[in-house]
């Protein structure tokens, strides 16, 4: 049987009611890790990114700490990260619930990513204006929320959302630990008998249209935001 | 419960030789990639329009969707289909697909940095095409990409951890083993990562000091 026929076969059995619920509530999971952890991990990453500002933390060990969070964790391959996580949970005898270790997993591995991002999105302003600002006799903090934080973060904000694709699609790697997003959706319905054709087919389509909404608004939030509307022209 | 690192050392030179195996596949999906990425960026550059629109669809879907589930309807759909691959060729297919996808995005943006000028120079010089591949297009594109593509090297390397799902005996595979072994989880995994941490640490300084010494790019590397 060739696998046209196969899925021809068996698409009016997978495309039940329920199966469709199934595959929906994993979504919803899916969602839920990535859109929380890179939420907790945006705040972590900007707080890590704020340590390695020299004009706010004269204390070079600290900077150096912030340092290492980041490259320790954007140098940790998800998959062993999450099973860290998952282990040690275990080991402190903490009996998280499996959506908890994975939205720490998630946000442990984001953390690092939106630092770069964020320290990327500071640099854009010209260091003189944190001098300026001093001159002026503005505070570290007050310079950081009042003067570049409102030039960043249209900088960083088109990045970030790519970064939740990211993480929509390392997610996948969560249904190792047995945490029901799409991808064990798929397996669990695979067991139960039906192609494996269509039911990690229609995995592949479920994370594609999620990508493409996010890859969709991601662009839009560049050309809104990082390109600068052209000058009005001079009047014949 | 106390961690015993004592116990789990002795598993060191097994997962060294596991990190190895991730550097080999990661290479040779890599190379793969390599390949298929210079023929879609050469389409998408120069190519006709039919041809352009399988090739965005092809980087599109790679870059879309998780690349452990492309893996898993390689691995577990394609035999339905007829087609039934051992473990590593399934990871090495997939892997290399997906490179493939990236890369092609990557090595549009090199050929988007050859100016146009110096290519109207080399004519007027009277160069030829292969002199105006080697000695212009070449360390025009070769600057542009080295950083990026030495950074996808590693990221790649670090992405081989999913092999270990199938059962390939890289680094991730051998300490899945250990544990289901000695049961020293929290050990071997916190040993693993240190090891990952290390082993691109590494790679990401060979290839910045090979990008200083052969191209003079002085871009970080991942």
């Amino acid at each position: 049987m060739s696998a046209l026929d196969i899925i021809l076969a068996e698409a009016p059995r997978f495309y039940t009611w329920w199966n469709l619920r199934f595959l929906l509530e994993a979504l919803g999971n899916t969602l839920l890790a990535s859109v929380a952890g890179c939420a907790i991990g945006y705040a972590l990453g900007f707080v890590m990114a704020t340590l390695r500002l020299p004009q706010l933390v004269p204390l070079g060990l600290i900077r150096a700490a912030a340092i290492l969070w980041v490259e320790l964790f954007r140098r940790i391959p998800f998959l062993v990260l999450l099973l860290l996580v998952f282990f040690l949970s275990q080991f402190a005898k903490l009996e998280a619930p499996l959506w908890v270790v994975a939205v720490t997993a998630v946000a442990l591995r984001m953390s690092a990513l939106a630092a770069e991002n964020i320290r990327a999105g500071f640099e854009t302003v010209r260091r003189t204006q944190w001098e300026a600002a001093l001159t002026m006799n503005i505070g570290a903090f007050a310079t950081l929320r009042r003067i570049i934080l409102p030039q960043s973060w249209r900088v960083i904000l088109p990045p970030s959302i790519v970064h939740v694709l990211s993480m929509v699609k390392e997610t996948s790697l969560v249904s190792q630990i047995g945490f029901i997003e799409i991808t064990f959706a798929a397996k669990m319905l695979t067991q139960r008998g039906f192609s494996a054709l269509l039911t990690y087919g229609t995995a592949l389509i479920l994370y594609f249209c999620v990508s493409w909404v996010l890859a969709s608004l991601g662009r839009l939030a560049e050309r809104r935001l990082t390109t600068r509307p052209p000058a009005a022209l001079p009047a014949a | 419960m106390q961690l015993q690192y004592g116990q789990v050392l002795q598993y060191l030179p097994d997962f060294l030789l596991g990190a190895l195996t991730a550097l080999w596949i990661a290479g040779l999906a890599f190379a793969g990639g390599l390949a298929i990425g210079l023929l879609g960026a050469a389409v998408l550059s120069f190519g006709p329009r039919g041809l352009r629109i399988p090739i965005i669809a092809y980087v599109r879907f790679f870059t879309y969707t998780p690349q452990l589930v492309q893996i898993f309807f390689l691995f577990f759909a394609l035999p339905e289909a007829g087609i039934t691959l051992s473990p590593v060729a399934a990871v090495l297919i997939g892997m290399t697909l997906n490179a493939g996808a990236y890369l092609t995005e990557i090595e549009r943006a090199g050929f988007a940095s050859v100016p146009r000028a110096e290519l109207d120079a080399a004519e007027t010089l009277g160069f030829g095409r292969v002199q105006t591949v080697w000695y212009v297009i070449a360390p025009h594109v070769v600057r542009a990409l080295y950083p990026a593509l030495s950074s996808h090297y590693i990221i790649m390397t670090l992405g081989t951890s999913m092999a270990a799902i199938f059962g390939v005996e890289e680094l991730t595979g051998r300490a899945l083993n250990a544990n289901a072994i000695s049961f020293r989880s929290v050990e071997i995994f916190s040993l693993v990562a240190v090891i990952y941490v290390g082993l691109t640490i590494v790679a990401s300084a060979l290839l910045w000091l090979a990008g200083r010494w052969l191209f003079r790019v002085k871009a970080k590397v991942f």
